[in-house]
This record gives C-alpha cells, structure tokens and sequence, in this order.
C-alpha cells in the first residue's frame, strides 16, 4: 500500500497531546517582590501539585519569557508554563504591565495570568479583568483559590484536547486521506 | 516521660492559645500550619524567618527614610512604600498587631505626619521583636515535646 502524504493542518501537535497524556504537573511562572509572599505562593502551589518558578520581578519574568529583546533563559521549546501568577503592586514593572506585555504577545497570549493583590480596589479589578487577566485573587491567598485556579485550568486543557481528538476523528471518518491519495498530493 | 510529655503539650496548647488571644497572631497564622507536614516540616519556622529578615530590612529603610539630620526632607512616600511593603509580608504570615501597626502608620505617611511616622516606627520596632521572642518560646517548646518524644498537638483556635 502506498505511503499516504498527510497535508500539513491535518498534524497534530506533538505539545497537546502529550501534555495531558504523560500527566505533566501544570508548570506555574510566579511573580512577587516580596521574599515572604513568594516562599508562601510556591508552598501553596506545590502543596497543589504544580511545578513552581519564581521570579522576583516583572522584568525578570519577561526575561524569563524571552520578551525582553535578549535570549531568554529557557529555549521555547522547554517553556511550557501553564500559568502565570504576579503580584500587582511591584517596583519598576507593575503586574499590570506585564499582564499586558504577556497579552500583546502572540507567543504567549493565551496564557492565563492571574493577579493578586492585598489591595481590595474595584477599578484595578476591573482593569485587570478588561485586560485579559484570568483572576485577580486578594492577597493572602487562599489554598481554595489555588485548588480552583488548578482545577478549571486542568478542565481547559482537557476540553481543549478532546476538541482536538474529535476533530481529528472527523476528518479521518471523512476519509480526506482517500481523497489525497487520488489527486497524487 | 508521659506525664513530662502530657504537662509540655499543656504548655504548648496554652502558649499557642493565648498569643491567638492577645492579638500576636491571626487565622493566616493557622493557615501557614496546615501548608507544613513531612514533606516540608520547617516550613512554618522557614517563613517566619524570611518574615523577621525582612522587618530588619524595611524598618531600616523606613528609619533611613525617616532621618532629618543634616537637614534633608522626609520623602514620606519612600517611608509608605516601606511600609506597605511590611504590612503584606505580616500579613501573609498572620503577624496580626504588626499589620495592625503598618495600616495605622500607612495613615501617618499619606498625612504627611512626621511624629505620627517616628512613633508608628518605634512601635512596629519593638512589635516584630515581641513576636519574634514569643514565637521563639513556642517553637522550643515544640521542640522539647519531640524531643520528650511526643507528638506535637494541633491546636483549634475557637
């Protein structure tokens, strides 16, 4: 039988697949000035089962991303961060900023950033939110919260991954290959 | 050695209680505890540590901030900043009457109030060291309870 040439769209992502298959921990980018507050984010995140890196700056986190315009410090391909949490109220680079920094990349925007706060003020939620943060937790954080933030992102990825697998099934059933085959691509 | 133990846990339970009651301590406090177990036994003892370092350091920068001498002027927003920074870390370590501390001296900064300010920072000064010395004293008593070999107990604050 001859080899069936796939056309390029039909491939599927090595990423996906594999990512919920082999059962990696969600890899969390923590952000936080505060010596204290990160010790406690990274207890509460891997007492939740994440992978943690924790970056004491805005700045550094994009240097951690490779957005900063030099090499970053991980190659793309090893970078897979799951979520990113950042304080708000940082020196130099607020989590506002780089909440929109993260939002304006492409390589990144769909990465949901969370911002925490000890700052209960309504219209920075709210211009958290219209920029694309995923939550904004009030500081201390809560075990609770962590727990939820892992859950709904877990049920993400596994929506995100069955539309993937149906898809594929679809376009097998409709025997695309079959077709391809006969037109010699 | 039970009754020795017995007697401990009664010291330990009594201790912890009280600095609840009197205000040293608050439910963030309890929260830390039930984040430590065998996979992270000093975790409690780790944070406090990085917490009272930090005092050091941000009350020293508050004090630098705060010096007249050779006529400079007080920047109080360096002096807030300082501060806000000390009222989130004992905050997240439960540190109640250090917070409480940090929230009234917040006020004395933004009023631009320079005794309020050198008041406020004499207080917490002293505050973070009362803490310090108190959660020494139940951290050793922790310790001799395992070392009498029992089992340190959960206490519920009501």
């Amino acid at each position: 039988m001859a080899e069936v040439m796939r056309p390029e769209k039909l491939e599927i992502s090595n990423d996906v697949t594999s990512s919920l298959a082999s059962q990696e921990l969600l890899h969390v980018l923590a952000v936080d000035d505060s010596i204290v507050d990160r010790k406690f984010i990274e207890r509460l995140l891997r007492v939740s089962s994440c992978k943690v890196t924790l970056v004491d700056s805005a700045t550094r986190a994009l240097q951690y991303l490779g957005l900063d315009g030099e090499n970053s410090t991980v190659g793309f391909e090893d970078l897979k961060i799951n979520l990113i949490m950042t304080d708000y109220s940082m020196p130099g680079m607020t989590g506002y900023e780089l909440l929109k920094k993260i939002k304006e990349s492409s390589a990144f925007r769909e990465i949901p950033v969370v911002i925490m706060s000890s700052e209960n003020i309504l219209p920075r939620i709210d211009r958290c939110l219209e920029e694309g943060a995923e939550d904004f937790l009030l500081k201390p954080v809560k075990l609770a919260d962590v727990k939820r933030l892992r859950d709904s992102l877990m049920k993400a990825e596994e929506k995100a991954f069955n539309n993937i697998m149906l898809h594929k099934r679809e376009l097998e059933a409709n025997d695309i290959y079959s077709q391809l085959k006969r037109a010699k691509i | 050695m039970d009754a020795l133990v017995a007697q401990l846990q009664r010291q330990f339970r009594d201790y912890t209680v009280s600095l609840y009651q009197l205000g040293f301590l608050d439910d963030q406090f309890t929260e830390l505890k039930k984040l430590q177990d065998d996979d992270s036994p000093e975790f409690v003892a780790e944070v406090l540590s990085l917490f009272f370092e930090d005092c050091v350091k941000l009350i020293g920068n508050m004090a630098r901030a705060l010096d007249q001498t050779g006529g400079s002027t007080v920047d109080f927003s360096l002096v807030g900043s300082s501060v806000h920074q000390l009222k989130g870390s004992s905050s997240s370590v439960g540190a109640k009457r250090v917070k409480g501390l940090c929230v009234t001296f917040k006020e004395y900064c933004e009023a631009q109030n320079y005794e309020g300010c050198v008041r406020c920072l004499q207080q917490v000064d002293i505050e973070y060291k009362t803490l310090k010395t108190k959660l020494q004293d139940m951290f050793n008593l922790e310790k001799q309870i395992i070392q009498a070999g029992g089992k340190v107990p959960q206490v519920s604050i009501n």
